[in-house]
């Protein structure tokens, strides 16, 4: 049952979207992020959708698909729309009523501006793998390392987690079927019940994951790894024509809205 | 110079126990050998084999890599590139999501340039037998291929010596198979140094040598025909002889006078027969 659980959401392809280098999208996802949060008017929103509905079509990415990840959130687009519909001033719907013209308005914005927001971010992770993603992070990042940042070894830490997640899934799927072997309950009960019988599953996964982080760093250790400096890479990313491209197709975006925001539309 | 490793007089405490784990362990390794170091849980084996490779460094004695001391610490990266060391658990020395990336990893901690990575790692794959398995996820391979892509990623790293610590003993029999076939070739046909810990007798019968470990110390050491006819002294080890030299021992027991230095089956087979005629 733990392994239907698909971690970074990526989908494998070959289309322009993943041929694209991470840094690239990367830099693009700030552009769309900041582009959308500069859209003033109806026209810009129907812009940045027609831009994201672009972007999923040559990311061969299905509609169902990328709003699958808006589950999780949909508490929150609702709960901000109706906060925006009810505390929003201006003319009432019908008078007398709380509910104005204006907040209606705004609560729709709103929830499209969150839509947009999570829709636009996943096409990243849904044409990225986790370890491209963390590489460029690296690189982008890399200017950092000047003021101490320790940009190597957190993209070390991430793809390491990465990596292990299978493996501690596995894991997990063990030691419950042990525990239910010897007659341990998950699945019925109420709440705080089913949390406390969650206890005997994590103290031992707890454990071997402090012991296998130990024999992890003996191994690394072992094939030489002592941090970031002098490291070369196997596979260096390189921007190529249509990364440029891409950037520059994101700088004209930008640069629309900010047009379109001197006007109000 | 014919020995790569030559430890003197080791002599190992962990820190805040009271006995030693080594007491005075010396061996000196001839280059190109296969080398295995037998002995039952706790028998020492193991921190002798992080003593290899710096990982653990003499209390006492020392270890000396191809003249190298392993407490000099300005000359760690030359000792670990020279003696790579693969570990029991498969899972847990696996640092990538794709096994050449993973086989990547210890040249690109030694700075080797991009295209020479790249040939380092096909070459690696293949001697190891798993150059089409070089785009999987790791933890979607079997037992058997997991180690042998660890053990390609040791390859990798182009080392003199390579420390096996217990590599089978978390294996199915079949990878186990897969395992040990894979480093006696590495050892005769590239001509790299095995040293092999295990406490599986059947495994060292391809071996040049076999030390027996007992307590922190070296009881037993030579050919493996010859340790192994010391069959009283490796019952009161804990430890089993092959099958064969059982059978044998056995026979004489019963007042038959056979060789105890046959390992084979078809050897063992030729012995009794010319025993009773």
């Amino acid at each position: 049952m733990l392994k239907d659980i698909t971690l970074g959401q990526y989908f494998p392809g070959d289309t322009i979207a993943h041929r694209l280098d991470p840094r690239t999208k990367l830099l693009l996802v700030i552009v769309y992020i900041v582009g959308l949060f500069n859209a003033v008017g109806w026209y810009s929103y129907a812009f940045v959708i027609a831009v994201t509905g672009m972007c999923m079509l040559v990311s061969k990415i299905r509609p169902a698909a990328a709003f699958k990840g808006l589950k999780p959130v949909i508490f929150i687009i609702v709960l901000t729309a109706l906060l925006n519909i009810f505390y929003t001033d201006g003319t009432p719907v019908i008078e007398g009523w709380i509910i104005t013209w204006e907040g209606i308005a705004k609560a729709v914005m709103m929830s499209v501006r969150i839509i947009l927001l999570i829709v636009g971010t996943f096409l990243l992770t849904y044409t990225t793998s986790p370890i491209a993603l963390t590489d460029g992070l690296e690189l982008l990042l890399n200017p950092l390392k000047k003021i101490k940042v320790p940009v190597h070894e957190m993209s070390m830490m991430m793809s390491m987690a990465l990596r292990f997640i299978p493996t501690l899934i596995e894991e997990t799927d063990k030691i419950m079927s042990a525990q239910k072997a010897r007659g341990a309950d998950f699945e019925t009960g109420n709440l705080m019940r089913r949390a406390k019988a969650l206890l005997p599953i994590l103290v031992p996964l707890f454990v071997s994951s402090f012991r296998r982080a130990d024999e992890l760093a003996i191994a690394m250790e072992s094939r030489c790894y002592h941090g970031g400096e002098g490291r070369t890479r196997m596979k260096t990313l390189k921007m190529q024509g249509i990364d440029f491209a891409a950037l520059l197709l994101g700088a004209a975006f930008l640069a629309i809205i900010f047009i379109m925001k001197r006007f109000g539309l | 110079m014919s020995s790569v490793i030559k430890i003197e007089n080791l002599h190992y405490t962990y820190p805040g126990d009271e006995f030693e784990s080594l007491k005075g362990v010396s061996l000196e390794i001839e280059r190109g050998s296969f080398v295995a170091i037998l002995g039952h849980n706790g028998s020492g084996k193991s921190t002798l084999a992080k003593h290899l490779n710096a990982i653990l460094l003499p209390s006492e004695g020392s270890v000396k890599i191809n003249g190298i001391d392993t407490c000099d610490e300005d000359s760690l990266l030359t000792i670990r590139s020279t003696v790579g060391m693969v570990f029991q658990n498969p899972d847990n020395q696996i640092v990538a999501n794709v096994v050449e990336d993973d086989v990547a990893f210890a040249p690109e901690n030694l700075g080797v340039p991009s295209a020479e990575i790249r040939e380092r790692v096909d070459n690696a794959l293949k001697a190891v037998d798993m150059y089409e398995f070089r785009l999987h996820a790791p933890h979607l391979l079997s037992g058997g291929q997991k180690q042998r892509v660890a053990i390609a990623g040791i390859i990798a790293m182009q080392p003199e010596v390579i420390v096996l610590d217990e590599p089978t003993a978390m294996l199915d029999p079949k990878g186990r198979r897969e395992v040990i076939d894979t480093v006696t070739k590495l050892c005769r046909e590239k001509g790299i140094t095995i040293v092999l810990i295990t406490h599986h007798m059947s495994e060292c019968i391809n071996a040049d040598r076999v030390a027996v470990m007992s307590n922190g110390e070296i009881v037993a050491d030579g050919t493996p025909q010859a340790v192994f006819s010391q069959v009283e002294l490796m019952h009161s080890e804990g430890l089993a002889v092959p099958a064969t030299t059982e059978i044998m021992w056995q026979l004489n027991k019963n007042g038959f006078a056979l060789p105890l230095s046959a390992l084979g089956i078809a050897d063992c087979a030729k012995e009794i027969a010319k025993e009773i005629g």
